[in-house]
């Protein structure tokens, strides 16, 4: 996809966003600024999981570390929020720097069998803190900034974040840093021969996705007002993982459009039946089988065929 | 500048390398040669610390590198190619060689810098001293055999070694993908002054361009000598080169 048709297809999706609590009831001003958050998190997962072929098993972990520092601070030690919303992906990214010393020099699967069970150790935590985090109730009317307290204030304020957020992974990923982790994850020992220390890479793109996941935890915070341990627990992280393989996981887009995918499946079909997750299921086969680099993976091969023909016509 | 003393390493009670020796001085083309199996991979794998030693040790430059890990020991100075394939073949040649000039800048954390325009003049020099301008926008798993093994040397010569070390490098080619090949590394020797460590199959190449051959059976140094001085070892032809070979010199 050259870089002019994609510049202006984004922004014409950029016009869309900013008029569409204008068009559109409160309802779906909510849902969409929780499809861009959701979006965020699996894009900062898959910062990790497809551009560096970490496996990243359990990030969600970082996000509900993020909402939890911010939540925290802003209800339980009266921080000024605009503080709390920045320091609470650097909690995260501190975490992610923790864990990910702990589980570096582990490979693949038991990386990340270990990530999941010291994520699931910060979850048991939070869940049984009770006077700290507030529970299995988590904490609920956190107080944020009057411009952000409207749902259309939250809406902009996630939609600028999410969206510098979004360029800053991008710019990343294309600089020196991105293009050596890229090449870490298509060959490791290739990375080490020509003098990359691999583990400092990987661990400093562990750092960088914990904090863009703790940036999608401090959004969720403006958007719900709350935080709860569910955030934390490990079938979010297979959730988030589902959304990127789903949108297509070697693009930065498509963790975004598998986001809207399964937020959007979830709240209609969840409204005609209970069973929504079989519907999840037999659509998630049918890219597995069909659509291996996922929808939006399948879109730009289409995309430069087309264009390969064209030159050749 | 290379001097590798008594290097063994063993795989659960399989010696595959057993007290090697081997030295290499500034500007020769060292060869290693011996039968499959010889250990000849390990012991690159050794040096270049994708390995660590059992026991031994590693010289270079007069300062000890045994078992440092990997990307150090390119730092030192000696980068390597590989006897199979094992490049980054989702990338374009020139994607391949650039991240490892960025590698050798000390640029790889540079997050900022759209990498589109660094390095730009460095991996071309490098693409047409290898010959490979011409295709440097391929996509590498689609290109031949022959090409890939040429950019595993490319990728090796972006490192700038001072010592570089070539596993098997005309592995698999044909036999003019082979006499391109071996003009190349004599090009890299005489032109360009590397100093060249390699190991090869093909009899006739190592006898035409190594200035020094070092033989290896089951892991251990038979001779290192020049080439008439190893042809002529009795022990060498009994192990290696059939035995029934007459010494011409």
């Amino acid at each position: 996809m050259d870089g002019k048709k994609s510049i202006i297809i984004l922004l014409l999706v950029a016009v869309l966003l900013a008029f569409l609590p204008f068009g559109l009831p409160r309802f779906y001003t909510y849902i969409t600024a929780l499809i861009v958050t959701m979006g965020l998190l699996s894009t900062s997962l898959n910062f990790a999981l497809g551009f560096g072929g970490i496996y990243q098993l359990h990030h969600c972990v970082f996000y509900g570390i993020g909402a939890y520092a911010t939540a925290v601070m802003i209800a339980k030690l009266g921080y000024n929020p605009w503080l709390a919303f920045v320091a609470g992906p650097l909690v995260a990214a501190f975490f992610s720097l923790v864990i990910g010393l702990i589980c570096i020099r582990l490979s693949k699967l038991y990386f990340g069998m270990l990530q999941i069970s010291l994520g699931s150790l910060v979850w048991a935590i939070v869940f049984r803190w009770y006077s700290f985090t507030g529970g299995d109730d988590g904490i609920h009317g956190i107080t944020v900034p009057e411009i952000l307290s409207s749902p259309r204030g939250a809406y902009y304020f996630t939609m600028i974040v999410a969206g510098l957020s979004m360029y800053v992974m991008y710019r990343i990923l294309n600089a020196p840093f991105g293009r050596t982790l890229q090449g870490i994850r298509d060959n490791a020992v290739r990375s080490q021969a020509i003098g990359v220390n691999v583990i400092r890479h990987q661990l400093a793109a562990m750092v960088i996705a914990g904090f863009f996941a703790g940036v999608a935890g401090v959004l969720f915070v403006v958007v719900d007002n709350s935080v709860f341990p569910d955030m934390l627990f490990w079938t979010l992280s297979l959730e988030i993982t589902i959304m990127a393989l789903l949108g297509g996981w070697f693009t930065m887009l498509g963790p975004m459009l598998g986001a809207a995918l399964i937020v959007l499946l979830r709240t209609f079909v969840s409204t005609y039946t209970e069973y929504w997750t079989l519907a999840m299921g037999v659509l998630l086969m049918l890219v597995i089988l069909f659509l291996p680099d996922g929808v939006l993976g399948k879109v730009f091969e289409i995309w430069n065929r087309r264009v390969s023909a064209e030159d050749r016509g | 500048m290379l001097k590798v003393t008594g290097l063994s390493k063993s795989f659960g009670g399989f010696m595959a390398v057993n007290k090697a020796n081997l030295s290499v001085k500034k500007g020769e083309i060292v060869a290693v040669i011996g039968p499959n199996g010889a250990g000849k991979t390990t012991l690159f794998n050794l040096i270049t610390g994708l390995l660590k030693p059992d026991e031994g040790q590693v010289m270079f430059k007069g300062e000890e590198i045994t078992g440092l890990p990997a990307h150090k020991t390119c730092k030192k100075g000696i980068t390597r190619s590989f006897q199979v394939v094992n490049i980054f073949s989702r990338q374009t040649i020139f994607e391949n060689v650039r991240i490892s000039v960025l590698s050798q800048q000390e640029r790889t954390f540079n997050m900022v810098t759209p990498v589109k325009s660094l390095v730009i003049k460095e991996t071309n020099e490098i693409l047409e001293s290898v010959g490979l301008l011409g295709k440097k926008d391929s996509v590498c798993g689609a290109l031949s055999h022959g090409d890939q093994k040429v950019l595993e040397i490319a990728i090796a010569l972006a490192g700038k070694p001072e010592l570089l070390i070539l596993d098997e490098p005309t592995a698999g080619m044909s036999p003019e993908e082979t006499a391109r090949c071996i003009d190349l590394i004599r090009r890299l020797s005489q032109d360009l002054g590397f100093t060249i460590l390699f190991c090869e199959h093909d009899m006739e190449l190592v006898f035409a361009i190594a200035h020094r051959i070092m033989v290896m059976v089951r892991g251990a140094t038979v001779i290192q000598g020049p080439p008439e001085e190893v042809r002529c070892n009795q022990q060498v032809q009994d192990a290696y080169l059939g035995g029934s070979e007459v010494c011409s010199v």
